[in-house]
């Protein structure tokens, strides 16, 4: 009973100090401590709740007890960090994004194919292609290559299809300027075309960001070795460790959110002309 | 209408390539074959095996075709559309899933924007944490919430509706936010001129005008929660569904029922999609949007 009610008065608490700093000016501080503050009073709630209604370690695990098997076991989710995030996302992010890109490029010197790959190509990225995991499995082995191969697939069509439209945000005005400088289509590319598709292209990589890491974590369901976070993930379900899972939950959310906060900054660092990026300090 | 053509070429190329693409890959299964039963194998030949094996490593198109026939039209011609085998059957049991998780998530981003919109510390903290929450790989945790729901005695189509439900509530979130906010302060003011009550405002101003913001969201979040449903069908241990049909497809090798599995799940995603396409130009025609 006791942890119930303290788990009430860490929400109203939390709420409060909340209510306060949002009701003050903005500034940057601020508007780190909120979510910060909301982060921490959602865990202290979760750990209160968990012992006040003596829910089973098994069902869902304290946040403290959690710790102490990331602390425990950094070993292993080291291993299955190297092996899912390193080497099968980042390598089949890459490599698509890089494909992705290219072909972007080559197809928008082609309005005919522009036409046609569009539609297509966003008909594709709507759908669920997490299913090809299963073929890409069989086709390239259950080591991270075939994972690899998934995420390539899955950045592929966001990527190609922001790129295409970003090469295409350029207006008449500006272009001609460019011919009035004499400029020839490579260098047209390079100084106006690609710079204004920046906004674009960066909205490709984050949305890709947050699939590869998805990709290759399922696609490791579908066998893989011994190691690696989607593997280790199913099979401590089976095993009922629920605390190791979630401490690979934790790491693949620090993953994540670090993958795309990279992508933020190296935006901010890129596009920081772009009216989105101008406006905030 | 223009466009038809070149993504009709852009399709036909791909059948091309996929065509092209089943003779390299099924060739040394081919040329093996041969080899053990002695005969020498000339080019037609071989184009006709690698085009029709029975557990290719990649399916020609009209392998794949007659496969989702046999699974589809012909089981409901012999009055057995809804047995175990149908495809019609692992599709709707995938759909109904979709559809719930779908509902409960516009539900919940809409209920979520609402709160952001109106209550500035809600906006604060809760917005930044439902951006974050997306960079998790929720697809990851799928195979936990379903044992753990389980467990506790929810099982069937709500624990996969829930995986569905936290991938798509989030594009409605963020777009409802940016639809709710986009009447300036020139529309507000004249609200305010007209001493609407805030509950007006937000019923004849805000509501509708965020109606464009919300079918865009609406359409994404349905990809989404399609995914959402097929994965969440991976741990339950391949009973029914079309992402059970994969992973018993890919189990024991049946190619052809993965890709007849997979097209489905296109052609599925397409339908939903299309018909909120559809939902949304009736609606905005009507009110005057579109």
């Amino acid at each position: 009973m006791g942890w119930l009610v303290f788990a009430i008065i860490a929400w109203a608490g939390g709420w409060w100090l909340n209510h306060l700093l949002a009701h003050r000016p903005k500034t940057r501080a601020t508007r780190l401590a909120v979510p910060v503050i909301f982060g921490v009073t959602i865990l202290v709630i979760w750990e209160a709740v968990v012992h006040g209604l003596e829910i089973s370690p098994i069902l869902l695990p304290p946040p403290s007890q959690i710790a102490v098997t990331f602390a425990a076991k950094t070993d292993i989710l080291w291993e299955d960090f190297v092996q899912t995030v390193i080497k099968g996302a980042l390598t089949g992010y890459v490599m698509g994004c890089g494909a992705a890109f290219l072909i972007a490029v080559a197809i928008d010197r082609f309005p005919f194919l522009q036409r046609g790959l569009l539609p297509v190509g966003n008909f594709v990225a709507a759908l669920p292609i997490i299913g090809m995991a299963p073929i890409l499995v069989m086709w390239f082995g259950f080591d991270w290559h075939s994972k690899a191969a998934v995420v390539v697939v899955m950045v592929f069509f966001p990527m190609l299809v922001n790129t295409v439209q970003g090469l295409q945000d350029t207006d008449a005005m500006q272009r001609d300027l460019m011919r009035t400088y004499a400029a020839g289509y490579w260098k047209t590319l390079l100084k106006l075309r690609l710079p204004a598709a920046m906004p674009f292209i960066f909205n490709g990589l984050k949305i890709g960001s947050t699939l590869a890491l998805i990709g290759a974590i399922v696609a490791e369901f579908f066998g893989s070795p011994i190691k690696g976070m989607g593997f280790r993930i199913s099979t401590s379900v089976g095993q009922l460790a629920l605390d190791l899972v979630w401490a690979e939950i934790a790491v693949a959310a620090m993953a994540g959110s670090a993958f795309y906060g990279g992508i933020a900054l190296l935006e901010k660092a890129t596009t920081f002309w772009h009216p989105s990026q101008r406006g905030r300090t | 209408m223009r466009s038809i053509v070149p993504i009709l070429t852009v399709v036909s190329t791909l059948f091309v390539i996929w065509y092209a693409a089943a003779i390299g890959l099924n060739a040394p299964w081919a040329y093996n074959k041969a080899e053990r039963a002695g005969v020498e194998l000339n080019f037609a030949a071989l184009v006709s095996d690698t085009w029709s094996q029975d557990k290719p490593k990649l399916p020609a198109p009209h392998q794949v075709g007659i496969e989702i026939w046999e699974t589809t039209v012909e089981m409901v011609l012999d009055g057995r559309g809804f047995s175990k085998r149908s495809l019609i059957y692992h599709s709707w049991v995938t759909f109904s899933a979709t559809a719930l998780g779908f509902l409960l998530g516009t539900g919940l981003g809409i209920a979520l924007a609402i709160g952001i919109v109106y209550n500035r510390t809600m906006d604060m903290s809760v917005m930044p944490w439902v951006i974050a929450s997306q960079t998790i790989p929720i697809l990851a945790i799928a195979p936990m919430i379903i044992v753990v729901l389980n467990a506790v005695g929810i099982s069937g189509l709500l624990p996969k509706a829930m995986i569905s439900m936290y991938l798509s509530f989030f594009p409605v979130v963020v777009g409802m936010v940016k639809g709710l906010r986009s009447p300036g302060p020139m529309q507000l003011d004249q609200m305010r001129t007209w001493s609407a009550t805030p509950a007006q405002t937000f019923w004849r101003l805000r509501l509708p005008s965020s109606m464009p913001y919300l079918f865009t969201s609406l359409k994404i979040g349905m990809a989404a929660s399609l995914v959402g449903a097929i994965v969440g069908e991976l741990p339950t241990g391949a009973v029914a569904g079309l992402g059970a049909r994969l992973l018993a497809g890919s189990y024991y090798g049946q190619t052809i029922q993965i890709w007849s599995a997979l097209i489905m799940a296109a052609t599925l995603a397409a339908v939903l999609v299309g018909l909120i396409g559809v939902l949304q130009r009736i609606t905005l025609k009507r009110m005057g949007m579109a």
